[in-house]
């Protein structure tokens, strides 16, 4: 019990927590939006590899850690773009669309940093994001250290998460992202166009993923490595299932599983003698699976998630 | 013509799909204050010209114009903006909205704020002027059908239409409700509103038009003012010759073959909750059972196709109670079952004609040997059958798809009549057919019939029901009432039944 | 002028032979631009490729070694997407086949190798079976969905067996490196040709594709799994049970998967480590994408795919070019592939606006 006394109580804990969340909030609220406009987006995993790739290089390459952050976008949204001509435009399977994306991205990425440092051995380093302090905040007993002594990407995430939710309930294009992840022919009949919203939501949410990835190599860690994502991507999209598609839960959601993730990395400090590390590892991607499973039955997806649509068409 | 009062014109509109031509030189003009008949049989053109009127497809030939101006063709949103509204068979609403943001939907900028409480402002008042009462908080997935429609309606005058066009807008309601519908439309018309009335109804035609514009096969059969019009004048106008009544000999319904007995079925939805069910079918005659659509047949047809078994109380096949959803052993015992949805669930579209009319059979022995196909007893099958049933294809391999829905109807039909089945369900077995195919259907059912079967037809549609069957069932809110023999009865009656009330 | 699509009625061979040519060559072009990029040429490039994965009997030998689980996981996603089950999951199936081969061949039973082999083989193919049936039930029971459930459980197979090869299963003589056990001798593929590594697994594999076709193709089932697949709503009311033919489908989808570990084990490395496949797994949905799921022309993919990421090796050698190359043709091939699919299934209309009538 006074181990977990310990790991709870410890502003440590509950900042671990919200770095590790940072990525997840970022990548399920694009795949939220991407999933809200009716478009199901599995290049995630690859936009995230494809964010940390080229955020970290473009810093490595002098621009700059918010030229990084805009080339991450501009890299997600270039690949969202892609995925939107194969799954709106053309009417592909989103499913396999998707892992295209992903394979595309992943490899491209690679070759891209092998092409481009070909002759490094060891991973070089940029000198990442660093924690701001808020005047007054910052300095507040636990809480200070606990939330307010975070990277700017992190409040940029933060940021997002009310710019999402504004965005979707009190905006007329979020109507509109709403009705046509639900009834692409409510958006059409009132003259507005079903593929330019659904290309915007994908291409938008990609950015937000690649943000993502970028944060992996721009605040978290100083350097790109392969495989660093790790399934991230794929933790986002049974996210979103578990936050029923609404931003706020989405946070909840995120910080839920980066307090978790945060537990078994401390907990496996302390009884990691006993217990191989793997199952402290395997653990993020069960908890991912368990939440899935438990919200799936009353899960309400978008009535016109994956389904393809053609102007003009009628049911 | 062009009077001021004229709203809309659409001069030589020609739309040819393929050999096709679904509409050959329409004229229609429209004036303000004026509720336009558009009356056709299915395949007459209808929908082909009010889609080219709404933009969703391009005319060969012809021009549209609005209060003078042309329209520029294949563009929804300037039929919209041109103040022309329509509303759909398929409602066109966003159900995880509700009813005041499906209205406002697309009407402000995309990033303009607080337009909601100016929205509702206005959406109250014209409310208020036309009687459409709905309400506008609650999502729409919530909401009845005739509420649905009445969101419709309002998202068109919203936008301060001068022209509504409504398509079939009576399918879906009661008798009683279509008469509050026409109460609205006609005080919309005497507001100055043009509208636009699709049907192959003629009755109700008749009641609420004040001109009406007769359509067959994509020409323009007549015109007249309803006023002036004889019912009988007008049903030889939208048939063109007259089509020989199926005929039907008196019923000589013998044991009964399948029972409903106290059946209860529970489900989220309304369209298949059953309370307390009980009637039966007999061999030998065809039973109609009537209902607005949603109002538990469903769940009627899921029990008699196997696709579920009552929660509580039994269906009795030849006495024996149905203990298990299972649509293979209901098919060897002898049952036909023609769904709802054909397209949906009536045929794989990717798949042969001949696999389609196999489909229900393959693992018995009749097209397979120890798991193998048959291939060969699946070819002849399919080339009997395309002969007896006049099944319109390249061939038994032609993909389904391939097939119109008369046709499609037809190749179920042989799938499920070929048997001799004793039992029949055949759920909206004419919707959306042309009047050839209708008879044809009709015909096989009353052979069936004949022959010793017993048929259950489930319709929305009252005329097909009255020439069909030989009693009626009518269903409401999941619990059926036994209507009596059609012989003794009118279509107030049913009607009211339909309604939920007592005769 | 706008456009219209109009499904096709349907296409002939010469069109599909034609669009599958069109997205090959279109993979090939767009794959030049990393290449020029990377400072390299094009042709010169291609060239190294096909000569290091066909030039010599060794080469061939490693193209198809390498083409071996492609061919098993490839028929894995044909047979699994044909129903629309999405399995995503080769990857993680393909360790637990690994895994089960080395838990009952390594020691556990002692037979001669005409049982020994079938009996390990019949181990992998079932737990992969069970690893796909698994999320399979997931989604029947609770609506789960398997796409990412696959994903996920991937990445669990994965962990759980560097777990085990540096505990449980590990090897005491390994000096040190995570791998396990050996599998005994009597368990192991022979190699087809004396001093070349491609072995027996090629042939299952190829048994596997033709016994795939013939359940595709002639078989109840097979109708059963296109029925389930292409419309669930008409199958299930025609009576067809769709529940269990999607678990029919899961067993024989992740049992492929399965036997690519087992072969893997048994024919290549005779041991279990955490780096057995490079990603096999989620190559083999490539294979089937670029096949059509067809099980014949999964074979002809997987040498294809494989052949690219051999060739792409020894041209790395030669160039200095990164052979993550041959991930970008492979990904490239896929979205080319796809986008053909699609003048497979439509023709595009172009409509003229109508012509104005005198006087507008």
């Amino acid at each position: 019990m006074d181990v977990l006394l310990d790991i709870f109580g410890s502003a440590n804990f509950w900042a671990a927590a919200i770095r590790i969340a940072t990525p997840l909030i970022f990548g399920v609220l694009g795949a939220l939006i991407c999933e809200r406009a009716g478009v199901l987006n599995l290049g995630i995993e690859g936009i995230f590899v494809a964010g940390a790739m080229a955020g970290w290089l473009a810093v490595y390459l002098g621009a700059g850690l918010w030229g990084g952050v805009l080339v991450a976008l501009a890299t997600g949204a270039t690949f969202g773009l892609l995925h939107a001509v194969l799954a709106v435009i053309l009417g592909l399977s989103q499913h396999v669309s998707g892992i295209g994306i992903t394979l595309l991205a992943t490899s491209l990425s690679y070759f891209t940093y092998r092409t481009a440092l070909p002759t490094v051995t060891s991973p070089p380093r940029i000198v990442p994001f660093q924690p701001v302090s808020i005047p007054g905040l910052s300095d507040l007993p636990f809480f200070g250290p606990a939330l307010f002594q975070q990277t700017p990407l992190t409040f940029l995430a933060l940021a997002f998460v009310a710019l999402v939710a504004f965005v979707l309930y009190r905006t007329p294009l979020g109507l509109a992202i709403r009705a046509v992840g639900d009834n692409p022919a409510s958006v059409e009949a009132q003259g507005l166009s079903v593929r330019g919203l659904r290309i915007g939501a994908v291409v938008a949410g990609s950015a937000l993923m690649a943000l993502g990835g970028a944060f992996l190599t721009m605040s978290a860690f100083d350097a790109f490595f392969f495989g660093m994502v790790n399934g991230r991507g794929w933790i986002c999209i049974a996210l979103v299932v578990f936050a029923s598609w609404q931003p706020g839960k989405a946070l909840l959601g995120a910080l839920l599983f980066g307090a978790f993730d945060a537990f078994q990395i401390r907990l496996q400090a302390e009884i990691g003698q006993v217990v191989p590390g793997q199952v402290f590892l395997m653990l993020p991607y069960l908890l991912s699976i368990v939440a899935l499973v438990l919200v799936a039955r009353r899960a309400d997806y978008p009535r016109a998630l994956l389904q393809p649509w053609f102007k003009g068409q009628r049911h | 013509m062009t009077s001021t009062d004229t709203v809309l014109s659409l001069e030589g509109i020609t739309k040819r799909f393929g050999k096709l031509t679904a509409n050959d030189h329409l004229d229609l003009s429209l004036r303000r204050g004026e509720i336009l008949a558009l009356l056709g049989e299915n395949g007459a053109g209808k929908t082909t010209l009010m889609n080219i009127l709404f933009g969703h497809y391009v005319q060969d030939e012809g021009v549209v114009r609005v209060n003078g101006e042309m329209l520029p063709p294949g563009s929804p949103g300037a039929a919209l903006k041109a103040g022309i509204g329509m509303v759909h068979q398929h409602f066109a609403l966003a159900e995880n909205l509700s009813g005041l943001d499906n209205i406002r939907l697309g009407t402000e900028g995309l990033f303009a704020l607080g337009g909601k409480a100016a929205a509702r402002k206005k959406v109250e008042q014209i409310i208020a002027e036309s009687g459409l009462e709905v309400d506008l908080d609650r999502k729409v997935a919530s909401l009845t059908v005739g509420e649905k429609q009445r969101v419709e309606i309002l998202k068109a005058l919203y936008r301060n239409v001068r022209v509504l066009i409504l398509d079939e807008p009576t399918a879906v309601l009661t008798p009683q409700e279509a008469e509050g519908l026409f109460t609205v439309l006609r005080r919309l018309a005497a507001n100055g509103l043009g509208v636009i009335f699709i049907s192959h109804k003629l009755g109700e035609v008749l009641s609420v038009s004040t001109r009406i514009l007769v359509l067959r096969g994509g020409r323009k059969a007549g015109e007249l003012v309803t006023a002036d019009a004889d019912r009988r004048a007008i049903a030889d106008l939208m048939v063109g010759k007259a089509v020989a009544e199926v005929k039907r000999t008196a019923a000589t319904p013998a044991e009964t073959l399948l029972e409903f007995s106290d059946v209860h079925l529970r489900r989220g939805s309304t369209r298949e909750s059953l309370r307390n069910v009980g009637f039966a079918l007999r061999a030998g005659e065809i039973v109609g059972l009537a209902g607005v659509s949603g109002n538990g047949q469903g769940g009627i047809a899921a029990l008699i196709s196997g696709l579920a078994v009552p929660d509580q109380g039994a269906v009795l096949l030849y006495g024996e109670p149905i203990t298990r959803a299972d649509p293979r052993a209901l098919v060897a015992a002898g049952v036909a079952r023609m769904p709802e949805d054909r397209q949906h669930d009536g045929v794989v579209g990717t798949m042969s004609v001949a696999d389609n009319i196999a489909i229900e059979e393959v693992r018995s022995g009749a097209f397979s040997r120890m798991g193998l196909l048959d291939r060969k007893a699946m070819q002849a099958r399919a080339t009997s059958a395309i002969a007896a049933y006049d099944i319109r294809c390249p061939g038994p391999d032609a993909e389904a798809r391939l097939l119109s829905g008369g046709n499609v109807q037809k190749l179920i039909l042989a799938r499920v009549l070929e048997r001799e089945p004793r039992v029949i369900l055949a759920n909206q077995p004419t919707r959306g057919l042309d009047v050839g195919a209708q008879s044809e259907v009709h015909r096989r059912i009353i052979a069936a019939r004949d022959r010793g079967a017993a048929v259950l037809v489930i319709s929305e549609d009252l005329d097909e029901l009255f020439a069909l069957a030989d009693r009626f069932l009518v269903v409401h809110a999941g619990e059926v009432s036994d209507a009596g023999p059609s012989d003794r009865l009118d279509r107030g009656a049913v009607g009211l039944l339909m309604a939920g009330q007592a005769a | 002028m706008s456009f219209r699509l109009e499904a096709r009625a349907d296409a002939s061979i010469a069109l599909k032979l034609l669009v599958s040519l069109g997205a090959g060559l279109a993979a090939l072009l767009l794959v030049a631009i990393p290449v020029l990029f990377a400072g390299g040429s094009p042709f010169t490039a291609y060239g190294l490729i096909i000569q290091g994965a066909f030039g010599s009997m060794f080469a061939l030998s490693e193209t198809l070694n390498r083409a071996t689980p492609l061919i098993l996981t490839g028929l894995a996603a044909a047979v699994a997407f044909r129903a629309r089950l999405w399995n995503i999951g080769a990857e993680g199936q393909l360790y637990i086949g690994a895994l089960s081969a080395v838990l009952v061949g390594s020691g556990l039973l002692q037979m001669p190798p005409m049982l020994l082999i079938p009996t390990v083989m019949i181990a992998g193919f079932v737990a992969g079976g069970l690893m796909m049936i698994i999320p399979t039930l997931l989604k029947q029971r609770f609506g789960a969905d398997e796409v990412v459930i696959t994903l996920l459980l991937n990445f669990v197979v994965i962990l759980l067996v560097q777990m085990l090869v540096e505990g449980p299963l590990k090897d005491p003589l390994s000096m040190g490196w995570p791998q396990s056990v050996p599998l005994l001798a009597e368990a192991k593929f022979d190699k087809l040709v004396p001093r070349l590594r491609m072995h027996w697994g090629l042939v299952v594999g190829v048994a596997a594709a033709i016994l795939l076709w013939v359940l595709v193709r002639k078989t109840v089932l097979g109708f059963e799994i296109k029925a389930v697949g292409e419309n669930r709503a008409a199958a299930r009311f025609a009576g067809i049970p769709v529940d269990a033919t999607m678990l029919k489908v899961a067993l024989i989808s992740g049992g492929l998967a399965g036997l690519a570990g087992v072969s893997e084990v048994a024919g290549v490395k005779g041991y279990l480590s955490a780096d057995l496949s490079p990603g096999f797994g989620y190559s083999g949905i490539v294979v089937a994408m670029l096949a059509g799921l067809s099980p014949v022309g999964t074979v002809f993919a997987a040498v294809f795919v494989a052949a690219v990421f051999v060739g792409a090796d020894s041209m790395s050698r030669a160039t200095g070019i990164s052979n993550y190359l041959a991930d970008l043709v492979v990904a490239l091939s896929l979205l080319c592939v796809l986008i053909g699919g699609f003048f497979l299934r439509f023709r595009i209309r172009y409509e003229r606006a109508a012509a104005p009538a005198a006087g507008a």
